[in-house]
């Protein structure tokens, strides 16, 4: 079930981020950024964290997408045209990304026999989940950072009002 | 019972996801698709956290991509709201355009 649910949303993940890749119009960028979201959700549910699987859905998925949408339909963002820094961009950029997939997989191809077979049944057959767990370390451990990414979200709300307010 | 996936099978997914995005941010000229593609970039790299969170049967990893939700949450605030500055002033989205600082 893990291989099965790995190769249909792991290829439907790749699909997205090339669609993403491929279109011209962004809003067609961001509608398949949507379906990578919710197939690496599916992905983190079956690693054991069901906790990111849903804040996956809720935060990215729900939130800052519709955030992104709101802003290229507010915009009235249309197809891209081509332009001279465009080629230039193509020449760049596609060796480029290359060279660093093919640096990424060698490093974790090389290292692979470091890595355990990941036994996935562990968590998904275990009647405990790893959520009170994870609620544990973050409430009393690691209390101080979690209060401070609170701070983080209030200054970042203040400076989205002032960036995005009228001037008089 | 279920067939294995190894955990280096989800870092190569990972990487595939974050070439992409390295691809699209370099080659896309839409302001707000340049934009997408860094979250498609964290994305992956969060792949690769639940993956090794998964692997040591520990939970710092799944904690350590909280924050960086949150981040990304924070940051798409900002920078979205940064766009919009930039659409009012400049009237255009295409980063070519965009070239005060260079002249």
């Amino acid at each position: 079930m893990q291989l099965a649910l790995f190769i249909i949303f792991g290829a439907l993940a790749v699909a997205g981020a090339l669609n993403l890749l491929l279109q011209r119009h962004p809003i067609n960028s961001a509608l398949s950024l949507v379906v990578v979201m919710m197939s690496l959700a599916v992905l983190y549910w079956s690693l054991g964290a069901e906790f990111l699987a849903a804040a996956q859905v809720i935060v990215y998925s729900g939130a800052i997408m519709v955030f992104f949408v709101f802003v290229i339909m507010l915009l009235n963002a249309g197809e891209e045209e081509r332009t001279k820094g465009s080629r230039a961009a193509y020449i760049v950029g596609f060796p480029g990304a290359a060279a660093i997939f093919c640096l990424l997989s060698f490093v974790f191809l090389s290292e692979r026999h470091a890595f355990r077979s990941s036994n996935v049944g562990g968590y998904l057959n275990n009647i405990t989940s790893n959520i009170s767990e994870i609620s544990s370390v973050l409430f009393t451990k690691l209390l101080l950072p979690f209060e401070v990414t609170s701070v983080l979200i209030l200054v970042a709300i203040l400076g989205a009002v002032v960036l995005a307010r009228k001037e008089q | 019972m279920s067939a294995q996936v190894p955990v280096a099978a989800y870092l190569i997914l990972a990487a595939v996801l974050f070439s992409i995005g390295v691809a699209a941010f370099l080659i896309k000229r839409n302001l707000i698709t340049i934009f997408m593609s860094i979250e498609l970039m964290l994305n992956a790299v969060n792949l690769t956290f639940v993956a090794f969170a998964h692997m040591w049967h520990q939970v710092s990893g799944q904690i350590f991509v909280f924050f960086v939700m949150v981040v990304a949450a924070a940051e798409a605030a900002v920078g979205l709201a940064i766009i919009i500055a930039i659409f009012r002033t400049r009237e255009t989205l295409n980063v070519d355009s965009i070239d005060l600082m260079k002249s």
